[in-house]
């Protein structure tokens, strides 16, 4: 699940791929292979680049290109073959056919090796110049699988290694490997199709070579052709600078076709003929080259299974591990939070002595401390200490195999709404951020199923979110119970409040599946990887540093503009009241609608480029000199409270805050990724309405009751 | 006449081989991508907590697939 400095915040929005060779010498090299074989593990430990990795399918969404001596390496979207299904499948098949890359490594699972070879057969159809890396040698060794790598080599034609991506000191045969074979022309074996498909192949390849000058991927793009799939081989003509598919290719196609239909190989039957070969042909080079010396060695990880995704203990297992993460959160970053909030807020201070001693003029000194630098100090004393705990303990899981189970879990659920499993999985990257959840809704097949995946994901609060919600919890609804029971019932809580957003996704899927995404669910595979022991150590520092410090410099980068703009508006008087009072006198009748006050509307609205900032706007907005002081949960309590809070206010704050707009790089991303801007302000516009209804009516009923 | 016997038959730690895919388009493509080709072996190993999906074993891999896509998969 690719919660990185790449594919979060703004950088989630792809940008394509866009390779120039700097040099003649430079060679592009593309890693393709199965979902969850260790691609990108693998891609990490060659380029050197910290591009995190998960363990679950599909999560490499975007390419994402390194450098390995000087070469450029390109890391697709996993695939289980060329014959593409889903959007990001298409992106592998489409960079290996028209980027032509200069050598492609294929990845494949040692465990699953026929499979994998799937793959394998149909890349070096494309590019002959491939390596092939039976990665996880030492899980396909425990469970008592033995790999005669150099009668693969043999029967396949192209050089193979074994390795343990995990484990760097087994790269160097590869890389000694990728060094010798970049310039190396090879001839790899080629899929023998049955004898009315090859005699149409003899037909039409030699005209598309002609035609098109193309050499290699011609006997692919004649295949294609075959069965009619012309969008790729047009791409390829237009690469190859013909404006359209010249007139003797699309003869040719025709009297291939009718050949072949004269044998009884109609579209459909002859797609099956082409797997069937493709499949045969991966049995034949596994024969004998795999040895199996133990047929129960997924005893283990079918009796965790067995708990895991059992009828009683399925579901109460899932609440309770995200009830724990929350814990461990709240817990974990209480100390740390309020240590930093101290020393911050005391160098806060002694900046302050510090300017005034310069002779600054007061304003001056205002923007700089009051506004930019104690909005900066709250974002990062708040959210620092929950992001460092809670990312790490989502990537152990992320790691360890788990997050597919979810999916497994709740594919009923989601089919119910008319929705695809696979939206648990986008759901759970959303809790880390939405922008790089609606970016992962790539995974989805059908484009009915992935818009509603993508509509919904702002339903899970992001970590933007999490503080906001957590501190508002802690502030009203844990009083004076401190201690193990008072964090315990925040988390719960908190858990409840989380369990809320996801009963609204299910929700709003069943209301988009019923009115504008109106279908029925497609159909549905879901991978289940092997359980893999977490690396510890290395998902710490991975995820400390690259989500964690990236996520927070995000925020930090929004909330210093964001404080001077806040300063500013509660500084700058016009007849006789600030701006900031304008405004929020302006929003109060409507926000006291919802339960919910002027001044918290305007930081929900002002929070647009970031959700971190809208607690220390309510602060600032509140105090009278217009900028935060020190506070710790009890004095921001009393600050709230004097401003007429109470718990009910809390809890439409922490409701609106879980069920408004998405920040503006979610909404952007959307617009993207779903192509249109009316997807974008339905995702904006969807979850406002339904916060704001369900904010009404809460505070409707509280009212009356309380 | 006889019921044919499908994937979704099976239950957890029963074994079949697929004797044909009634299923067309891109679900096809996709079961047969995984290996799901005729002749080839399949075990049950998994349910989900309400039932469906069911997860199989199918060439090394542990894939789940929903009863209504298991129906179309005709075993012996």
């Amino acid at each position: 699940m690719g919660l990185t400095a790449a594919s979060t915040g703004a950088a989630a929005q792809d940008k394509g791929a866009c390779l120039r060779r700097r040099t003649p010498e430079e060679r592009i090299i593309a890693i393709a292979g199965n979902p969850n074989v260790g691609k990108s593990t693998l891609f990490n430990a060659l380029t050197g680049m910290n591009q995190h990795t998960g363990n679950w399918a599909g999560k490499t969404v975007a390419l994402a290109q390194g450098r390995y001596k000087g070469h450029i390496m390109v890391d697709l979207p996993g695939t289980y073959s060329l014959l593409p299904h889903s959007a990001e499948e298409e992106v592998a098949r489409s960079f290996i056919c028209l980027e032509k890359p200069d050598l492609c490594i294929v990845v494949c699972d040692a465990a699953c090796l026929e499979r994998s070879m799937n793959l394998v057969l149909q890349v070096t159809e494309i590019c002959p110049r491939t390596i092939v890396c039976v990665n996880l040698m030492d899980e396909a060794k425990r469970k008592g699988i033995r790999i005669d790598l150099e009668l693969l080599s043999y029967r396949l034609g192209v050089p193979v290694c074994g390795t343990s991506a995990r484990d760097r000191k087994t790269l160097a045969a590869l890389t000694a490997t990728i060094d010798r074979s970049a310039d190396k022309d090879l001839s790899p074996r080629r899929i023998q199709y049955t004898a009315p498909i090859e005699t149409a192949v003899a037909v039409l390849e030699p005209v598309i070579k002609r035609e098109l000058h193309l050499k290699q991927e011609a006997r692919f793009l004649a295949l294609r052709l075959l069965e009619g799939d012309a969008a790729i081989v047009e791409e390829a003509a237009k690469k190859a600078g013909a404006s359209r598919l010249p007139e003797e290719v699309i003869q040719a196609a025709e009297r291939g076709r009718e050949m072949l239909a004269a044998e009884g190989l109609t579209a459909d039957r002859l797609r099956d003929t082409l797997v069937s070969c493709i499949i045969r042909n991966a049995e034949d080079v596994c024969r004998g080259a795999v040895n199996y010396h133990s047929t129960d060695h997924l005893q283990r990880d079918r009796r965790a299974d067995r708990i895991l995704t059992s009828r009683a203990f399925g579901y109460p297992i899932m609440i309770l591990l995200l009830l724990a993460v929350f814990w461990l959160t709240i817990t974990g970053a209480n100390y740390p939070s309020q240590l930093l909030s101290e020393g911050l807020f005391f160098l806060g201070d002694r900046l302050s002595e510090l300017i005034t001693a310069a002779g600054a003029p007061e304003w001056l000194r205002g923007i700089i401390v009051d506004g930019a630098y104690k909005v900066l100090a709250w974002v990062v004393s708040v959210m620092l200490p929950p992001m460092a705990i809670f990312f790490p303990m989502f990537t152990l899981l992320e790691d360890s195999g788990y997050l597919p189970r979810i999916a497994y879990n709740l594919d009923r659920p989601f089919k119910r709404c008319s929705a695809c499993g696979k939206q648990a999985l986008t759901m759970a990257m959303g809790f880390g951020c939405n922008a790089a959840g609606v970016v992962g809704c790539r995974i989805i097949d059908s484009r009915r199923e992935r818009l509603i995946a993508m509509l919904t994901n702002s339903f899970v609060p992001c970590n933007g979110r999490f503080p906001t919600i957590i501190s508002l919890i802690s502030m009203f609804f844990i009083g004076a119970a401190g201690g193990l029971f008072g964090s315990v019932i925040s988390a719960l809580l908190l858990t409840s409040v989380i369990l809320l957003g996801i009963g609204m996704t299910f929700v709003t899927s069943k209301l988009l599946s019923a009115t504008i995404l109106k279908g029925e669910p497609s159909s549905f595979t879901l991978e289940l990887p092997p359980y893999r022991r977490p690396q510890f150590g290395k998902v710490i520092v991975r995820s400390m540093l690259d989500r964690t410090l990236f996520v927070l410099g995000r925020a930090a980068a929004v909330a210093a503009p964001a404080g001077i703009v806040i300063w500013l508006m509660a500084n700058v008087t016009v007849d006789g009241a600030t701006l900031l009072a304008h405004c929020t006198q302006f929003l109060d009748p409507f926000a006291r609608l919802l339960g919910l006050d002027g001044v918290i509307l305007m930081a929900f609205i002002l929070g647009l480029p970031a959700n971190e900032i809208v607690v220390p706007i309510i602060i600032m907005a509140y105090m009278a000199q217009g900028s935060i002081t020190e506070l710790d949960i009890a004095g921001m309590r009393e600050l709230f409270v004097d401003n007429g809070w109470t718990w009910v206010t809390a809890a439409c704050t922490i409701l609106f805050s879980l069920m408004h707009w998405p920040c503006s790089t979610t909404i952007l991303t959307v617009k993207k990724e779903a192509g249109g801007v009316k997807w974008a302000v339905i995702s904006a516009v969807l979850p406002t309405f339904i916060g704001m209804a369900v904010c009404f009516v809460f505070a409707q009923l509280a009212g009356m009751f309380v | 006449m006889l019921k044919q016997r499908t994937l979704s038959d099976i239950d957890i730690g029963g074994r079949a081989v697929v004797e044909r895919l009634r299923i067309h388009g891109s679900m096809r493509r996709r079961m047969l991508d995984l290996g799901l080709v005729p002749g080839t072996a399949v075990e049950c190993v998994g349910k989900s907590p309400s039932g469906d999906p069911k997860a199989f074993l199918i060439r090394g891999a542990v894939i789940a697939i929903r009863s209504e896509d298991s129906r179309e998969i005709i075993v012996r």
